[in-house]
This record gives structure tokens, C-alpha cells and sequence, in this order.
């Protein structure tokens, strides 16, 4: 069973039939932990949850997709119903040679593209046509390669690439692959269609169809996708699609380029002459950003999922998605590690699921998981709040911590119920405000709000003070959005203010009727003084501009407020005093560690891993990892005593660009002489310890498997260095 | 955006008048109740407009990002840094040092202090290093002779300037005087060079900022950076040599504000380094060692009975990874992928994990650091072992259809990859990976892999990690990568050639007298001219002739017959010479090759 040999590099073991055991993921869930019912049941939870939320992510993403793909699906029909009467029709006998191309940009997260040609694929298999190839740029490095793929994919066969090359192994293939070949030409492309579509009524189109499009049933278009358009080679492109407009007349073509960057890529890859061939129409996806919202706001910002992330960890996430790869996939990714990690790692997350059941999992906790419930730093926060009676009880008690514990939790989803609301109306008053003191996007006010108490920042004050100044009719659009996500979410207490707010909208807008005209004079008076006062100030010195100041200051305070002011006011008070009632930081519930995963370091580490930061941090400082005296030191220090590698490393910082072996060498055993307790005057040129020899022969091959350094020629016995300082 | 804030925007460099209205448009509130034009709301708030333009998008800004990631890494590497405990990770700058471009002698003092303190700790680079501070003479000298010397490099034979410290300063000096005494390090300086580079950088640069507006976004870093700079050269002044301090000064002077003055340094350095391709290296050989080369056993077996350092603290490291198993095994089933980084070889730790807990399920071993492992190698292993296909494909694509199709149809056959080094040499080729990232998409393939590289994360791109869809976990084991540098051809181990010699001989004894003469003409005259340095194989046209001689061919057709069989054995090289002749050559060293023949010659 060995895997070391100087002959094979690949070794496979297959179980013999006895041995045969496939231990299910839930087993090494529970491998480890103490309490196996407990690990069971929340591997199960976290199965669960993970289902919802993928399902829930299907949906969001099939709605978004939605639009564009509908969009397509009119374009491929009306395409093709124009191939078919396109004698009847002046405009389209102009275009008679054009092939109709679909070009949808979608963005430069290629990866996440995949979901999206998928469901384009399905949707127009489904309801339209039976003919759908689909290819992409690294399979397709020449004409003959395209052609292959496509016609192999449109007619389900193999397809003979090249007349001798097929004879030429034909002996050999003819056993295996029986299938039928066809010549590699769209003209056999053409013959296969014209039978194909006489041979049966093509089958596929689900849908019911209106009489009128028999005709349309009866030849369904062919179309051909190009997933990354960019990365096809220009020239095979273009013979492609001169090619095809040859064909166009027999066969319904229909192309859909997939761009990641700009619909210029197209006139930047065809010279006029082949993009005249085609009829192009734009379509555009949802940008990422606004994908990764939509996720956020449906997964996040509800209290439907129970799971949720603390500050830093969305931070983390949403950091690599907007620094990194724009994946909304590796945002979900994140998402499914999260969740594994918490359920794994934190046993009380048996509570975090619905409500009914958590009450039923809190009544079933044992003795050990009542003790991690009292360890809780929330939970010992909430003990210090209590008189000292119950205090005792808490922390004695069993039975009363389990009830404790279930009041706890109401009181949990309680607060969220109230949270995401109040979070909502906050950002839609503060989203409009000029330069965005809380952040344009909801998820950068979540942010916020899950870090610390959102009133006691500065932008919280300098959004407060913005909204003092809205004008009338910003502040009720604004309004009546809030009132619209009050009297949405379930919660009685939020209903109310939601009530309240409409009560105000309703008194804002009469106000706007009463005083229309008494404002009209205020507003005439205030621009006459205006005027006034600039005329007399038109040549100015700063003390003249002064007193005009202190003057003005002084009216200004004197001046009555307008009722719209008086109730501006009110309106920021009470969505003022809606935020400190509602949104308190996860942080200051009682066991907000059940539902809140928060080690952000395990995310950035599993998924934006530095490799080479460890490496370098192992060499320079072995201390980090090897917990020995004799490694413990300050920075920038080395012991004589560490691994020879690290020092070997240390002396390689020294060199230039080459390296000289012997010097290398000498240098090492210098080192590795005195950490043994010797003089290291006793080395002698030429002498040096075949261990030590054998020593730096080891840590020097290390080194140039790790990528530092190079074998070179430029000069005898000597090695090129490959890094440099950061680079 | 209005005049008074572009103003304020180019600060300084234009002035213009602003009327009282303005002033007070700016100062005094508007009347409320009247449409407040956006503009003004914005100059009332003090918001934080030294922040720039916020990135419509940007959710958290940069600042908070790094400062996430920042603190992220430093905490990771106390709570994960496989069981590094209460200690605080080094900083960037720490790790990734680079402290002087060249200075020959420099390991050497380096060696020597770190020998001065056998077992207790010395500083090397740190600016209160009694060594670095206690030598101001040294330094001194050494750069003035620097500055006055134009960069030459001295002959061999000349009287090289010797940069051997002053007595009793160091060991580096005791090492020196061991040396024999022909030997003359030559030190060459660019430091004129670099005078005039930064000579000429203020004025650049003081153009280039006027260019920049003031609302930077770096606004913030840039205090920090200067800071770190400021410590750079702080170091830099102290580790090298006055002249490059005054450089720095005058350097400092013109300009008022110098951002990024540590990335020019770092880039200067770079480029100074690699300007010439003088080498600045002493010109002592191996050959000087009593044994210069070391094979393979010798090396083997020096390293066996030795035990490591620390053995202890490794096995407690070793311990921490294996609690990881269970998790890897949840991590895999669920869809992930697992990949291991690290110093130390990760091959042991894999083979435990495989030990413990693949036995009961098919999986497949891929050495990447074997030399001569290739993609059609794993896919045949898969398809004739795994699948139990007969059969041949006509190309790695179609095998990978095969594959991919059978996997998909049979989704209970769970598949589990152990690969030691994705990114061995031979495996790092484009479409291997893309071969390997398909593989490692389907639902029952289990990908759990190792790199070791710096680098090594270069080989995916963005379209193949989503395809490997990896969990990172970091695994340092300092283990010594004992099998995974066996292979290589490291220039200090000497080839035993057993294997060379083995082949050698199978397939002479195969062929007939004449080419066995032939050979052996090729190889003697390779042994004879084995001190030319300069020789790069015998030229077909003299070899015939020799032949010829030798009464071993009667035509020059034979010969080439004959040789097209020795290379077709890979026995012989041919190469194209300056003056297009072929010339032939043997790729076996010397002394193997004599083994060779003594070995002909006894039988």
C-alpha cells in the first residue's frame, strides 16, 4: 500500500467488498464531539437550514434572471418567425443574410455565468426549440474544432472531424464507437436539419402553441450559444459566421454571445464586414452588486432564517466579493462554510432554528449544554442585570435557566421581527441623503447597525441632521415607503408606528394645502431681505461681512419655525426614537451567540488563504508554530538553534541576486557549529561536517522547492534568488 | 460642483475672488420650507469630505476592509496558526523583509553573529543591534570607497579591494582570513547610480503632485505609510552605508511631502539588483569542499539517524492538523474541496488521513512532485482502474468525457483524489488543471490536495477555483520534504547515476558489436574531452570518419541508422551547432559513464 515509487506517480486502492464502508457526512459531523444526539440533531438543523436557503437563493436568482431571459426568449421567437415569412416582409428581405444575434453582457464574474447559461439553456429547450449548442472558447481553438462541437451537439452524434484522420484510426475505433458518423460541414448540417424536422414534428416544445405557429413548430430555430465571447479567437469567429450567413436561408439560426466586459468587444473582434452579417440586440443582466443585495436583503435582512452573520464576518465576505472576484457564488459558498462552522462548532446552536422548536430543543437541553448557556458572555451579562435572588437561581438552577432560556428566545426573535423593519425604514430615510453618511447600500447600514449602538456615531448625527433639512416632498415619499414596510412586517408594536407615521404623512400633506399661500408670502418676504442684504454687501471686507453675519445669526434665532419645521421635527425625533427602541446591536441580547456566527477569521482564512504569508511567516518566525523557549524572541531575531531551513532562509535574505553555494554553505555551518556549543573558529576552508554538508543539502533543496531560489548557469556553484522583499 | 470648493480642491495653487454672496451662500443656511438645492446641504455638514469620492458601490470603505483583513490576520495567526498560542503574528513587514541589495560579506556577518550567541538570540537587523550600531567605521569606509569607486568589476587576478571588517570586528573576518589567499571578493557598487536616480526623483515627483488632488482617497493611509516609511529608512540608514542616507536626505528635501517613498526604494533596489549582469558573488567553488557532492544514499543515510529539532513541538504541531480529520471528511462529503498550504511537507499528514480514514472507500494517490507524472497517467488510472474500461481514447478530452459521463451516471461510486502537490512541475500546465478543476467539480469526486510553492496559488485563475471550489486550510508541519525533493536534480546532490547506468547497459546488451563500438567511440571521446568546458558534443562528421577508421560503418546511411536507434533510446543527444553541424552528445555524467565502460571492459 505503499504511495512512494521512483516508477508510477499514481496510485489507486479500491476497498475490497468486506471493507466497504461509506460513513455518511453525519458521522463525521458527530466524530468528536461528546454529546452524539446533540451533534445529530444539529447536523440536521443545519441541513435544513442550508436547504431553505439554497432554495430560497434559487428562487431569488431565477427572478432576477427572469426578466432578461423573457426578454431573449421574445427575441429567439421573433427571430425565428421572421425566417419564415420574411418574403411577405420588405424590412426583412434587407436582412435577408443577417443572422439575429442575441448579446448579453452579464458581467465579469465569469463562474457565476454558468447558472445562467444553464437556465437559458433549459428555458429554451423547454419552449422553443430542441436545437441548442452551446459552446465555449477553450474547446474551440480552431474552426474544425467549433464546427465539430457544434453540429456534435445539435445532432447528438459524433461527427467525422477530418476524412483521413478518421480513416486513419478508424480500425481501431470502429469497435468502440459504432455510431454513425457524419461529414463535418454545415451542409450535412442542413441535410440533418431539413430531415429531422419532416421526419417527426418536433416533439419538444412543452407549451401549447396557437395554430398560427405550426409553421414555427415545425422548424424551431437552431441556436448557437457562445458562452465567453472574449475569449474566442477573433479568426475563428469570423470564418464561423461567414460560414453560417451562406446557410442562413435553409437554416434558422440564431446566435447569443455571452460578454463579460462591453458590447464594443463585438466591433472590437469583427472587422464591419462580418458583424454587418449579424443582427445584433442588446441585452443586459442584473449587475452583481445589485444580485449580491438582493441576496443579502432575502437571506439577511429577514427573520425568516435564523442563521445570521455578525458584523466582521459579513465584512469579510462582502470584502471578497467586492475586492476579489465580483462571485456571488463565492458569496454563497462563504455562506454554506459559515453555517457548517457554526452548527459544528458552536453546540447550543441547537437553538437556533423556528421558534416552536427551539422552545422544544431548550426544554430537551442537558445538564452540559445549560452549563455552556451560563458561560455565555450575553447570558452572564444578563445574570449581572438581575437582582441577586435570582441571580443565585441562574446560576443554580437548571430547570430555571431552561425556562429562562425559552423566555430568552421569544424575546430573540422577538427583537428581530422589529429589527429589520426598523433597519429598513432607517435606510430608506438616510439612502436619499447627499454623500450617504450610513451608506447607500442597506447591507453597509446592517453593517453598522450590528457593530455598535448606530445612534452614537458621528454619521448617525450628520444623517439626523440632514433629514432636518428635507424638503417637504422628499420627506413624504420617504414616509410613505416606511409606512409601506411598516404595515407589511408582522409585528404589532412596529403596525402601530406605522400608523402613526401615516398619521403624519397625512398632516404634512394637509399642511402643504393650508399654508400654501402663507408660505408663498414668507418665501417672497425672506427672498426680498436676501436681495437687499446682497446688494449692500456686493464689495465686501471681512468686517463688514462679519457684522452682516452676527446680524443674520441673530435673526435666524429669533425667527418662529414654519409648522412644516415643527413637524420635520417631530418626524426625525420619533424615527429617532424608533431606531434606539429597535435597533440595539444583536450583541446586547441574551444569546444572540446561538444565531450569530462570528469568527471571521476562520472564513478569511478558509476561503482568501495566504500561502505564502504562512510559508514566510514559518521561516522567519518558527516561534509562531513551534512553542519552544529557545525559538521565543523578539522580532527581527533568529536563534542559532531554530530549523536549519530558517536559517538557511535568514542567510538567503542577505544575497543579491546570486547566491554563492560555498559561501552559503560556510555561513550555515558557522551558524550550525555554534548552536551545537562549539567554536566555530575549529571549521576549516574546505572542512565542513558531512552532516552538516548533508544538513544544507536538504534545507537548500527545501528552499528550491518552496520557489526561492533557482539552479542557474550564469556562474559555477551558485543559485539565483527568486524573491524579493514583498514582490 | 461650485467654484469655492474647486478652490479649495487645488489648494494653494489658485486664487481667485469670491464674492460676499457666495460667502454667505455658503455660510448661512437657506430659508427652510424652499427646495434645498443638494449642493449646499452638502458644504453646511462637516461630513468628512477629505475622504473623497466615495466608489458608488463600495459598501465598507478600503480602510475598513484592510483593517477587517488586517485584524483578521493577526488574529487568525494567534487562534489558527496551528496551535500558535498567546503570541501576536508579525506584521507584513516582518515577514516579508528584504534587507540589503549587496553585500557579499553580509551572510557572512550575519553567520557570525548568530554564532557568536550559540543558543541565545542575536539581532541581525534590528536597528539596536549592538553589530549594526557598534560598526560605524566599518560602514563609513566601506561607502566611501563606494561612492568614489565607479562600478567595475575588478579582474580575478587583481588586487581586489578588500572588504574584510577590521580586525576583532566579527567573525566575518575570521572567516576570511581562513580563506586561501588568491581569493578577493569583489564588491561592486551602483551607488552612483542610484545617487543620480534620486538625484533626479525630486523634481519628478514634486511635478506629479501638483497633478494630484488633494481629496485622495489614500488621504488616511498615507500618514501610516509615511510612518512605516519613515522606520524603513530608519533601518535602511542604519543597515547601509551613509551615502545612501544622504541620498535619502536629499531626496527628502525638495520634495514637501513624500508619499510613497518606501515603494520607490523597494523598486530601486529591484532594479539596481538586476541592472547588471555583473555578479557581485565571491568566486569560491564546492570543489574547495573535501566532498563537494553528496549523492542521494550518502545524503539519506546522514539524515536518517538524525533526529529533528523540536521533535517534540512537530508532533504537537502534527497532533493539532490530525483533529482536522473528521472535519475534512464532512467538508468533502458536502461538496467542497480541501487544500492544504504550509511549510513542511503535508505528504505524511495526507497518508495518515488516508490511512485513517479512505480505507474503506475508492481513492487514488497522485504524487505531483513526481517528475514524470502526467494527466493521461491520472486519467488512466481512473478509467482502467476505477471504471474498469478497456479501451483506448483517442485524446485526453474525450477520456475526460468518458469520465466525466460514467462518474455522473453512477453517482454512489464516491471517487476520493489525494493529491500530494497540485502544483508539482508537471501538473502546473493549463490544462491539467482545467482537467483536474472538472474532475474535482463533479459531486462524487473528492479533491484533497497539497501546494508548497509561493507561487503555487497562480496556477488557478478565476473561472478553475470555482471549479475546485477549495476550503483553505492551513497546515504548517515542518516536516522535511524528504520524498518530494528525492526527485529533483539538485545541483548539490550528486546523480549516483544508478539508474542511467542500468538503462545504459540494458540496451547495449541488445544491439549488435558494431553499434556496441560505436557507442563506446561516442563515449571515450566524451571521457577524453570531459575537462573542455567548452565542448559541446562531436560532430557527425568527424564521428564517421572515426568510424570509419574503426571499420564500424562502410557508409555514412549506416551510421545515421544507427544513431537515430541510440537516440530513439534516448542514448544520445543531437544539437545544432553555431555553424549548423550536428554534434552528438551523451546526457550521462562523467563519471557514470565511466563506470560504464569499466564495466564493458570487464565483460
Amino acid at each position: 500500500m505503499a504511495t512512494s515509487s521512483v516508477s508510477k506517480g499514481c496510485f489507486v486502492f479500491k476497498p475490497t467488498a468486506k471493507k466497504k464502508r461509506i460513513s455518511g457526512a453525519e458521522d463525521f459531523f458527530v466524530d468528536g464531539s461528546e454529546d452524539v444526539e446533540n451533534g445529530k440533531l444539529r447536523f440536521r438543523l443545519c441541513q435544513s437550514t442550508w436547504d431553505e436557503m439554497k432554495e430560497e437563493i434559487e428562487q431569488v436568482q431565477e427572478d432576477l434572471n427572469k426578466k432578461m431571459l423573457d426578454g431573449l426568449l421574445e427575441f429567439v421567437k421573433k427571430s425565428a418567425a421572421s425566417f419564415w415569412c420574411r418574403d411577405d416582409d420588405w424590412m426583412s428581405r434587407m436582412r435577408a443574410s443577417e443572422i439575429p444575434t442575441a448579446a448579453l453582457v452579464l458581467g465579469v464574474n465569469m463562474p457565476d455565468h454558468t447558472i445562467t447559461f444553464e437556465s437559458m439553456t433549459e428555458l429554451l429547450h423547454d419552449s422553443l426549440t430542441p436545437f441548442v449548442a452551446s459552446v465555449q472558447a477553450k474547446e474551440c481553438t480552431a474552426m474544425k474544432q467549433l464546427m465539430q462541437k457544434v453540429l456534435q451537439r445539435l445532432m447528438g452524434t459524433n461527427v467525422m472531424v477530418d476524412e483521413d484522420e478518421a480513416e486513419a484510426d478508424l480500425g481501431f475505433h470502429t469497435r468502440d464507437c459504432p455510431q454513425k458518423r457524419v461529414n463535418c460541414s454545415l451542409s450535412a448540417l442542413c441535410d440533418w436539419y431539413q430531415s429531422a424536422t419532416k421526419k417527426s414534428p418536433v416533439k419538444s416544445p412543452r407549451k401549447r402553441l396557437s395554430s398560427s405557429q405550426s409553421e414555427f413548430l415545425q422548424s424551431p430555430p437552431v441556436v448557437v450559444i457562445f458562452r465567453d465571447l472574449e475569449a474566442f479567437s477573433p479568426q475563428v469567429l469570423q470564418d464561423f459566421i461567414l460560414v453560417c450567413s451562406q446557410y442562413v436561408h435553409q437554416l434558422p439560426l440564431v446566435f447569443i454571445f455571452g460578454i463579460a466586459t462591453s458590447p464594443s468587444t463585438i466591433q472590437r473582434m469583427l472587422p464591419h464586414s462580418v458583424s454587418s452579417l449579424l443582427c445584433i440586440e442588446l441585452f443586459q443582466s442584473l449587475s452583481c452588486t445589485q444580485h449580491l443585495a438582493t441576496i443579502i436583503d432575502k437571506l439577511f435582512l429577514t427573520s425568516k432564517f435564523h442563521f445570521k452573520f455578525s458584523a466582521k464576518v459579513l465584512q469579510v465576505l462582502v470584502g471578497i466579493f467586492l475586492y476579489h472576484d465580483f462571485s456571488v457564488c463565492n458569496f454563497i459558498k462563504g455562506l454554506q462554510l459559515s453555517l457548517l462552522e457554526h452548527f459544528h462548532s458552536q453546540p447550543l446552536s441547537v437553538l437556533c432554528c423556528h421558534k416552536q422548536e427551539a422552545l422544544v430543543h431548550a426544554q430537551q437541553l442537558n445538564d452540559r449544554d445549560v452549563e455552556r448557556i451560563q458561560q455565555l458572555p450575553s447570558f452572564m451579562r444578563y445574570v449581572e442585570e438581575q437582582v441577586p435572588e435570582e441571580q443565585v437561581q441562574l446560576l443554580t438552577s437548571s430547570e430555571h435557566v431552561k425556562g429562562v432560556c425559552q423566555k430568552l428566545l421569544k424575546s430573540l426573535h422577538k427583537y428581530h421581527k422589529n429589527f429589520y423593519p426598523a433597519l429598513r425604514c432607517l435606510h430608506v430615510l438616510t439612502s436619499i441623503l447627499p454623500k450617504y453618511p450610513l451608506g447607500k447600500q442597506i447591507r453597509e447600514l446592517y453593517v453598522l447597525c450590528l457593530e455598535k449602538k448606530v445612534w452614537e456615531t458621528q454619521e448617525y448625527d450628520s444623517a439626523m441632521q440632514l433629514i432636518r433639512m428635507l424638503a417637504k416632498d422628499e420627506l413624504v415619499t420617504c414616509l410613505q415607503k416606511c409606512v409601506e414596510i411598516l404595515t407589511f412586517c408582522k409585528s404589532k408594536k412596529l403596525k402601530k408606528v406605522g400608523q402613526q407615521l401615516q398619521d403624519i404623512t397625512a398632516t404634512c400633506e394637509k399642511l402643504d394645502k393650508l399654508s400654501d399661500e402663507g408660505n408663498l408670502v414668507d418665501g417672497e418676504e425672506g427672498d426680498r431681505e436676501n436681495d437687499s442684504s446682497g446688494k449692500g454687501l456686493q464689495k465686501t471686507d471681512l468686517f463688514h461681512l462679519q457684522k452682516t453675519l452676527l446680524e443674520m445669526k441673530e435673526c435666524r434665532r429669533t425667527r418662529r419655525k414654519t409648522p412644516y419645521e415643527i413637524l420635520r421635527n417631530a418626524v426625525v425625533d420619533y424615527i429617532d426614537n424608533l431606531v434606539k427602541t429597535h435597533l440595539y446591536p444583536p450583541e446586547s441580547q441574551p444569546l444572540y451567540e446561538v444565531w450569530y456566527y462570528s469568527s471571521s477569521g476562520t472564513v478569511r482564512r478558509h476561503l482568501n488563504a495566504t500561502p505564502r504569508t504562512s510559508i514566510q511567516t514559518a521561516l522567519s518566525h518558527p516561534y509562531c508554530y513551534l512553542q519552544n523557549e529557545a525559538l521565543k524572541n523578539d522580532s527581527g531575531i533568529i536563534s542559532s538553534a531554530a530549523p536549519d531551513i530558517c536559517i538557511i532562509y535568514k542567510l538567503h535574505l542577505e544575497c543579491g541576486r546570486l547566491i554563492n553555494l560555498y559561501d552559503w554553505l560556510e555561513a550555515y555551518a558557522t551558524v550550525a557549529t555554534a548552536a551545537e556549543g562549539k567554536d566555530p573558529s575549529a571549521i576549516e576552508g574546505g572542512k565542513v561536517d558531512e552532516l552538516k554538508h548533508a544538513r544544507f543539502i536538504r534545507a537548500v533543496s527545501e528552499l528550491e522547492f518552496l520557489g526561492f531560489v533557482k539552479s542557474t548557469k550564469q556562474k559555477t556553484d551558485h543559485v539565483a534568488r527568486l524573491t524579493w522583499g514583498g514582490c | 460642483m461650485s467654484p469655492a470648493k474647486r478652490a479649495a480642491e487645488v489648494s494653494g495653487l489658485y486664487v481667485r475672488f469670491v464674492g460676499d454672496a457666495e460667502v454667505l451662500e455658503h455660510i448661512v443656511e437657506r430659508r427652510e420650507g424652499a427646495k434645498v438645492p443638494k449642493g449646499s446641504v452638502q458644504k453646511l455638514l462637516a461630513l468628512k469630505e477629505d475622504q473623497g469620492p466615495q466608489e458608488c458601490e463600495g459598501s465598507v470603505g478600503e480602510q475598513d476592509y484592510l483593517d477587517a483583513l488586517g485584524t483578521g490576520a493577526t488574529a487568525g495567526e494567534e487562534d489558527g496558526g496551528g496551535g500558535g498560542g498567546g503570541s501576536s503574528g508579525p506584521g507584513g513587514s516582518a515577514v516579508f523583509t528584504f534587507q540589503t541589495a549587496k553585500r557579499s560579506h553580509k551572510m557572512a556577518q550575519m553567520a557570525s553573529e548568530m554564532a557568536r550567541a550559540p543558543g541565545r538570540t542575536v539581532t541581525f537587523c534590528s536597528p539596536g543591534s549592538p553589530e549594526a550600531a557598534g560598526s560605524p567605521s566599518r560602514g563609513s569606509r566601506g561607502a566611501a570607497g563606494e561612492t568614489r569607486t565607479p562600478p567595475k568589476v575588478r579582474p580575478t587576478g587583481g588586487r581586489g579591494r578588500d572588504v574584510r571588517s577590521p580586525a576583532g570586528e566579527s567573525w566575518a573576518s575570521r572567516l576570511n582570513s581562513f580563506l586561501p589567499q588568491g581569493r578577493k571578493v569583489r564588491f561592486v557598487s551602483s551607488t552612483p547610480h542610484r545617487l543620480r536616480k534620486r538625484l533626479a526623483a525630486p523634481n519628478l515627483r514634486s511635478e506629479s503632485d501638483s497633478d494630484l488632488s488633494p481629496s485622495h482617497s489614500e488621504d488616511e493611509e498615507d500618514d501610516d505609510e509615511e510612518e512605516r516609511e519613515e522606520k524603513e529608512e530608519l533601518r535602511e540608514a542604519e543597515l547601509t552605508t551613509p551615502s545612501k542616507v544622504a541620498a535619502a536626505a536629499l531626496y527628502r528635501t525638495p520634495a514637501k511631502k513624500p508619499k510613497k517613498g518606501l515603494e520607490p526604494s523597494l523598486v530601486e533596489e529591484y532594479f539596481t539588483a538586476h541592472a547588471s549582469s555583473k555578479v557581485t558573488t565571491s568566486d569560491r567553488t564546492l570543489q574547495k569542499l573535501q566532498t563537494p557532492k553528496l549523492d542521494q544514499e550518502t545524503l539519506a543515510r546522514l539524515l536518517d539517524g538524525k533526529p529533528s529539532s523540536y521533535a517534540d513541538e512537530i508532533n504537537q504541531l502534527n497532533k493539532e492538523h490530525e483533529k482536522f480529520f473528521s472535519k475534512w471528511m464532512l467538508q468533502l462529503q458536502l461538496g467542497f474541496n480541501v487544500l492544504l498550504y504550509g511549510l513542511g511537507s503535508k505528504k505524511p499528514l495526507l497518508e495518515r488521513f488516508r490511512t485513517s480514514r479512505l480505507l474503506g472507500v475508492t481513492h487514488l494517490v497522485v504524487n505531483g512532485f513526481f517528475p514524470s507524472i502526467t494527466l493521461k497517467s491520472i486519467l488512466n488510472s481512473i478509467t482502467v482502474e476505477v471504471l474498469e474500461h478497456q479501451g483506448s481514447f483517442r485524446s485526453p478530452v474525450e477520456q475526460m468525457d468518458f469520465i466525466m459521463k460514467s462518474l455522473r451516471q453512477d453517482p454512489s461510486l464516491q471517487v476520493y483524489l489525494v493529491i500530494h502537490n497540485i502544483d508539482g512541475p508537471m501538473l502546473r500546465s493549463e490544462k491539467t488543471q482545467q482537467a483536474l478543476g472538472q474532475l474535482a467539480s463533479l459531486t462524487n469526486v473528492h479533491v484533497l490536495a497539497s501546494i508548497d510553492h509561493i507561487n503555487a496559488p497562480l496556477v488557478w485563475d478565476q473561472a478553475k477555483l470555482s471549479l475546485f471550489n477549495w476550503l483553505w486550510y492551513e497546515t504548517t508541519t515542518y516536516l522535511p520534504y524528504a520524498e518530494e525533493t528525492s526527485y529533483e536534480n539538485s545541483l548539490l546532490v550528486q546523480q549516483s547515476g544508478a539508474l542511467a547506468l542500468s538503462s545504459l547497459t540494458h540496451v547495449l546488451r541488445s544491439l549488435t558489436p558494431n553499434a556496441r563500438g560505436i557507442f563506446r567511440l561516442l563515449a571515450e571521446f566524451q571521457l577524453e574531452s570531459r575537462d573542455n568546458p567548452s565542448y559541446s558534443g562531436l560532430s557527425f562528421q568527424e564521428f564517421y570518419q572515426r568510424c570509419r577508421e574503426a571499420f564500424l560503418v562502410n557508409s555514412d546511411v549506416t551510421l545515421r541508422t544507427q544513431l537515430t536507434e541510440f537516440r530513439d533510446h534516448k542514448l544520445i543527444r543531437t544539437k545544432k551547432g553555431a555553424d549548423s553541424v550536428e554534434y552528438l552528445l551523451i546526457p550521462v555524467d562523467p563519471a557514470t559513464l565511466t563506470d560504464f565502460l569499466e564495466k564493458e571492459d570487464a565483460q
